[in-house]
């Protein structure tokens, strides 16, 4: 492909703006598979005594890496699989079925896109104990989704309404139920906007911290951001290096994701959000 | 399929778009709604297939009162103004779709869609995709899809608008030698009169959600029902000129013509003749004088703009090749026999 204006100036300033970021990540990385000498830039000697957490018996008190991992795991996909799912109906109901109430969704919407929601976390935290759901992945789980919905639904519906309706009609002419043409006509038409939304709640939840901490801190619903958390704040021995460790090892799931799926993630900003 | 359309009434919200409508098309005929913009062509269509409920009236295909059917069990083919594609589909898969919902089995389907292929002239493209056609084979995918599984009735929703000229004529005797040889009951919505007349074998004429004169092409030229009628068909379009009777002439603003025999005795004194452009010129030798005022050049025939001294224009079209020319003053003359006249308020006298 030709374009018009030359690309290496940009690659230039992206690559300084850029640099500060790759050097702090270059470094974390060096660090995690070394021992530092006080007061030098340069690591010694190679070692791995810092991924230990990942083979060995976890010390008293702190929940195996694994049980954390599987835990986030769960999180995040659950969350994503929910607020997807639940944003795939949601969304083609406001942007196409004429139903009672459709203004008032929609505003709420966008109200609710915009509010600021950790404002909420005090009255979350009362209904969760209320329902019994505080200290469990469940209820953490159920916030998470409800927290993201408005944002999933809004972008959702900026997909469908991209749709032309004469498709949906001529599904219906050529004898297709409703939901035949939901699902084998509308859906493929969004369906970039689907997998960019899966992908997008996933890292959401992946690196959700607020939640977890506030609603629910016992070890059994621990995720890796509390995890980190509660190391560093564990000052009775700080380990540097080990949380320089954890924190690659919470990283590299995102980057991975990341660098996949680039090109679906792209999606969200050139389909979506059109009113 | 006969269709009838009863009193057919729709409202959207407070406005009525369509008020008691009755139409009725034959089995196998090819029918088009023709009107302005606004005047209720898609909505009546859309009823007809289902999209739109009705609010007062009926619905028959043949024998079947279809007015609360759902679309999917009316048995419509429809061909939209952007065609509806499926545009993630083969066009193999879009011919197929109306039949895979009917869970027919994969070999009647292929030959199925391998038959209506062949009938649309597009056997070539099945296993590309949508956005690989140009616009004149999209269309004939949308009619090989509504047609494949022998709806009663086609309707067609301004097929030709988003082709260009030339697909346009080619597309217009395709769609027509299609519906003959299927021998299916059709509708065609437009706004071009010449679509309507070259392609159908009746016209409904509407207007502000009415049906202002139901007729064959060239009866409907030739005796339009109103002033509206005879405005709308004919390209280049007729001229309007007012007129008063003195004895057995029309008096126009610069000269007069003899009353046809026809009008004789039935004209009031006030009056506005319709002179369509074939039936003025020096052929039909002179009287009525004006001044050449516009001079289009169209190839075959010119076309000429005749204005009279109190202003008011004539439009004429002559054989090219002549030596008219802007600027000149004529004398021209008017072929009584076929001069359409109007009372004041727009009816045929
Ligand atoms: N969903 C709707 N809600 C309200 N008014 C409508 C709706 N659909 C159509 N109308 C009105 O009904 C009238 C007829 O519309 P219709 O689409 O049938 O016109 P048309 O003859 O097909 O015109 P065109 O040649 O521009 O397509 C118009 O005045 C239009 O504004
Ligand atoms: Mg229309």
């Amino acid at each position: 492909m030709k374009s018009n204006f030359k690309s290496w100036p940009v690659i230039v300033v992206l690559t300084l703006v850029s640099l500060p970021l790759l050097i702090m990540f270059t470094f974390q990385l060096v660090d995690t598979f070394t021992n530092p000498i006080p007061g030098s830039i340069w690591p010694e000697s190679f070692t791995v005594e810092h991924w230990r957490f990942l083979w060995e018996e976890p010390e008293l008190g702190r929940s195996s890496i694994w049980v954390v991992t599987w835990n986030t795991f769960v999180f995040a996909a659950t969350t994503a699989v929910a607020v997807t799912t639940i944003s795939l109906t949601a969304a083609y109901a406001l942007s196409r079925l004429n139903f009672p109430a459709r203004r008032f969704f929609l505003g709420g919407l966008i109200i609710l896109h915009a509010f600021p929601t950790i404002t909420l976390i005090i009255a979350i935290f009362l209904i969760l104990q209320f329902l019994g759901l505080y200290n469990s992945l469940i209820g953490v789980i159920l916030v998470k989704s409800a927290l993201e919905l408005p944002f999933g639904i809004w972008i959702m519906k900026g997909f469908y309404d991209t749709v032309p309706w004469e498709i949906e009609m001529a599904g219906v002419q050529d004898g297709a139920s409703r939901f035949t043409v939901w699902w084998k006509l509308v859906l493929p038409q969004v369906q970039p906007g689907l997998s960019a939304l899966l992908i997008f709640s996933f890292l959401s939840g992946w690196s959700e911290f607020v939640l977890p901490l506030v609603l629910a801190p016992g070890n059994e619903a621990q995720v890796l951001s509390t995890y980190l958390s509660a190391l560093i704040l564990d000052d009775t021995k700080p380990d540097f290096n080990l949380f320089k460790s954890v924190g690659m090892f919470y990283a590299i799931p995102v980057i991975a994701i990341y660098l996949i799926f680039q090109k679906k993630l792209m999606n969200i900003y050139g389909g979506g959000s059109k009113g | 399929m006969r269709i009838e359309l009863k009193n057919f009434t729709k409202t959207f919200g407070e406005l009525t778009v369509i008020d008691r409508l009755n139409l009725t098309v034959e089995s196998g005929e090819m029918i088009a709604l023709l009107g302005p913009s606004g005047c209720g062509k898609s909505t009546t269509l859309f009823t007809i297939c289902g999209i739109h409920r009705m609010n007062g009236g009926s619905l028959h295909f043949g024998d079947r009162d279809v007015s609360d059917l759902p679309s999917q069990k009316r048995n419509v083919g429809v061909v939209f103004q952007n065609y509806a594609l499926y545009p993630h589909m083969s066009i193999r898969d879009n011919i197929a779709f109306p039949l895979k919902v009917q869970k027919e089995d994969a070999a009647t389907i292929a030959r199925k869609v391998d038959e209506i292929a062949e009938l649309v002239h597009i056997p070539e493209l099945l296993e590309r995709k949508p956005a690989q056609l140009s616009g004149g084979q999209q269309q004939r995918v949308a009619l090989a899809r509504a047609l494949v599984r022998k709806p009663d009735v086609l309707l067609l929703d301004e097929p030709l608008a988003n082709l260009d000229a030339k697909l346009r004529l080619e597309m217009r005797s395709e769609i027509r030698r299609i519906q003959l040889e299927t021998g299916i009951t059709a509708i065609l919505v437009t706004h071009d009169q010449i679509e309507a007349m070259s392609m159908c074998d009746r016209i409904a004429l509407m207007k502000g959600g009415k049906i202002v004169q139901l007729d064959k092409p060239d009866e409907m030229y030739a005796n339009p029902a109103d002033q509206f009628v005879a405005g709308f068909l004919g390209n280049p379009p007729i001229s309007f000129v007012d007129a008063s009777v003195v004895g057995d002439t029309f008096v126009l603003g610069a000269g007069e013509i003899a009353v046809s025999a026809n009008l004789m005795g039935r004209v009031p004194s006030q009056l506005q003749l319709g002179v369509r452009p074939e039936y003025f010129g020096p052929q039909f030798g002179s009287g009525v004088a004006g001044k050449i005022t516009f001079v289009e050049t169209q190839g075959r025939e010119n076309l000429y703009d005749v204005t009279l001294q109190n202003g008011t224009v004539i439009r004429s079209i002559q054989p090219s090749g002549q030596s008219f020319a802007l600027g000149d003053q004529v004398s021209w003359g008017i072929d009584t026999d076929n001069v359409l006249a109007f009372s004041a308020n727009g009816d045929r006298i």
